[in-house]
């Protein structure tokens, strides 16, 4: 019997994924060449393969432009996009709430408050100008991942979706209100203070590429190993319960990889918002919301989504640079209503 | 096989199942039946390890609460009342997931004999030709059946199922009452269903448990618990009178 109703997802095989992966390079290398200094789409190439290969790169204004500036952040933003979009494809499905991202559990609000005091106390760590704001931003993140787990288990011991959603809410919505009132009292940082809760990959550097890159392989394979767990959770979590998954082990995985993750990413560029929340959704559009192809597509689509939205940030006004957040958000929202009306259309 | 002694579950100040005790047999399909509200549902949760309880939940001797969830979900597969789907699955992807506690690596799930579990569990259920189909287009009746699948999938010892007739139409019903009854034949197996049709209980039940107000007020063979003074007392009605008066509309 053959039914109108059959979905064609076999098209989405193995090789959508190096589409994808070269959609990603070139995306990449685009970023690098765009800016307000222009450069060839050669010298781009030559210089990033060289310096890949060990082989002297030449001697000009475009290899300290390339190497030093547009690499470093361009990497950060591909592997922030990636992060960020795989960790709300992962709390979509683990609170079977579309939406949720990685944000929803409040440890970035934490992040950015950390980072906010760092910024408004002026710590510092010795030879690292931006050192004392990550290490602060992170201990932020980790003391809210507690508080927030302290809280959702006093409250309700089998750490109930409903509870984690609601106590994530109500500490974003307070950490929001500490976060306004540093600023109101720290009116010398005030510009630099805004832009960090607004996101900025600006004056990023290799060692914050490899702490993000280290933090995306260990959380992201995680993350992509309960791929089936999360299937299970996002048709149910008392399903999931039913065909054997360990339902309080597996969400307490995910929520503390989801926010080291997510820590790590504030802690490195601010807050970034819509992109955890929009790039799943476009994801599961291409390749439904089996887990096993969602995770990889989210890493991918956010990547790229990241990636040409920073481009937005430093190009469009022109030698002023926007902070990510604001065109992320833009472009995010009217993304998401178009999405939202297409798949109620569908249904 | 699986034997419950004094299974209390509280909620707040109201006792939802209160000191219930039962012992499910291999060969037997034994039915929970009851007005709403009398701790039916609750207490399938509960065997589940869905809710915390007092007292004990024995599986061949042995404890539940000891046993890993996948070696538990292996021996009881449970079917809720409560499956709606929010995102695009399909019908095989969802049944699939019945197998997950049969995993034995990170590879599993592509050998022949995960891949012969579904497409019998899609069969005995009519659903073949929906494998395809998006969890979101399905009626209530073909989400019951994606769900009974998954629980056949599961290949379980113990079947424990919240209302299977739910959404289903008299011949799905015929069906898998007919399915369920061939199923607990095999030997080493038993079935614990809620039902709300006390004619179904009493034509596929080999046991009842009467409940009300959490407690059992009978239970025993179909034949002696369903007596017109026991179900008097626990539906607050003639049903015997009413089921009649029913009946005759037919002749």
């Amino acid at each position: 019997m053959q039914d109108s109703r059959q979905l064609k997802r076999e098209k989405f095989t193995p090789f959508t994924y190096v589409l994808l992966t070269i959609a990603l390079f070139f995306t990449m290398v685009l970023c690098i060449c765009i800016g307000s200094v222009r450069i060839s789409f050669s010298d781009t190439v030559t210089s990033v393969w060289n310096a890949v290969w060990g082989l002297p790169v030449p001697e000009n204004i475009a290899k300290n432009i390339i190497l030093n500036v547009r690499l470093p952040r361009v990497l950060c933003v591909t592997l922030a996009g990636a992060a960020l979009s795989i960790c709300g494809a992962a709390m979509q499905g683990l609170l079977r709430n579309p939406l949720a991202d990685g944000s929803t559990m409040g440890v970035s609000s934490g992040a950015a408050l950390g980072a906010v005091i760092a910024l408004a106390a002026g710590i510092t760590l010795p030879g690292s100008p931006y050192g004392g704001i990550m290490v602060t931003a992170m201990a932020f993140a980790f003391g809210s991942l507690i508080l927030i787990l302290s809280l959702a288990y006093a409250l309700d011991r089998s750490l109930e979706t409903g509870s984690i959603i609601l106590i994530g809410v109500i500490f974003t919505m307070f950490i929001s209100s500490v976060i306004s009132l540093v600023i109101t009292f720290a009116s010398d940082h005030t510009r630099s203070l805004a832009f960090w809760t607004m996101g900025s990959f600006s004056g990023v550097n290799y060692g914050q590429v490899k702490l993000l890159c280290l933090a995306l392989v260990v959380c992201g394979g995680i993350l992509l190993h309960y791929s089936p767990e999360l299937n299970a959770f996002a048709i149910g979590e008392e399903n999931a319960r039913h065909i054997g998954v360990n339902v309080k082990r597996v969400k307490l995985i995910v929520l503390v990889t989801v926010s080291v993750l997510i820590g790590v990413c504030v802690s490195i560029a601010g807050t970034v918002s819509f992109v955890g929340l929009v790039m799943p959704h476009i994801a599961r559009m291409l390749v439904g919301p089996n887990h096993k192809r969602l995770l990889p597509a989210s890493l991918f689509s956010g990547a790229i989504f990241l990636l040409l939205a920073d481009l937005a940030a430093r190009t469009i006004l022109s030698p002023i640079e926007l902070p990510i957040g604001v065109v992320t958000s833009i472009v995010g929202a009217v993304a998401f209503v178009i999405i939202f009306y297409k798949t109620r259309k569908a249904r | 096989m699986l034997q419950g002694e004094h299974i209390t579950v509280r909620y707040g100040s109201l006792m939802a199942v209160d000191d219930l005790s039962f012992h499910l047999h291999e060969g037997e399909w034994l039915m929970l039946a009851g007005p709403n509200g009398a701790g039916k549902s609750t207490l399938i949760e509960t065997i589940a390890q869905g809710v915390p309880y007092t007292g004990l939940i024995r599986w061949q001797g042995e404890d539940i609460r000891t046993l890993k969830s996948t070696v538990l979900a292996q021996r009881i597969g449970v079917l809720s009342q409560k499956n709606h789907v929010g995102y695009a699955y399909t019908v095989e992807e969802v049944v699939s997931l019945g197998r997950y506690a049969h995993r034995r690596g990170l590879f599993s799930g592509r050998d022949g004999q995960e891949k012969a579990a579904v497409v019998k569990a899609l069969e005995i259920t009519g659903l073949t030709g929906l494998r395809h189909a998006s969890m979101l287009t399905l009626s209530g009746g073909e989400l019951q059946r994606v769900f009974l699948a998954q629980v056949f999938a599961q290949n379980p010892q113990v079947l424990i199922l919240d209302e299977p007739a739910n959404h289903l139409d008299l011949k799905y019903q015929q069906n898998i009452f007919a399915l369920i009854q061939e199923w607990v034949k095999e030997p080493g197996r038993a079935v614990l269903s809620v039902v709300h049709d006390l004619s179904l209980a009493r034509r596929y039940g080999s046991s009842v448990i009467l409940m009300n107000h959490g407690r059992s007020i009978s239970q025993g063979p179909v034949g002696d618990v369903m007596t017109p003074e026991n179900l008097q007392q626990v539906y607050g009605m003639d049903v015997y009178a009413w089921m009649r008066e029913m009946l005759s509309q037919w002749e």
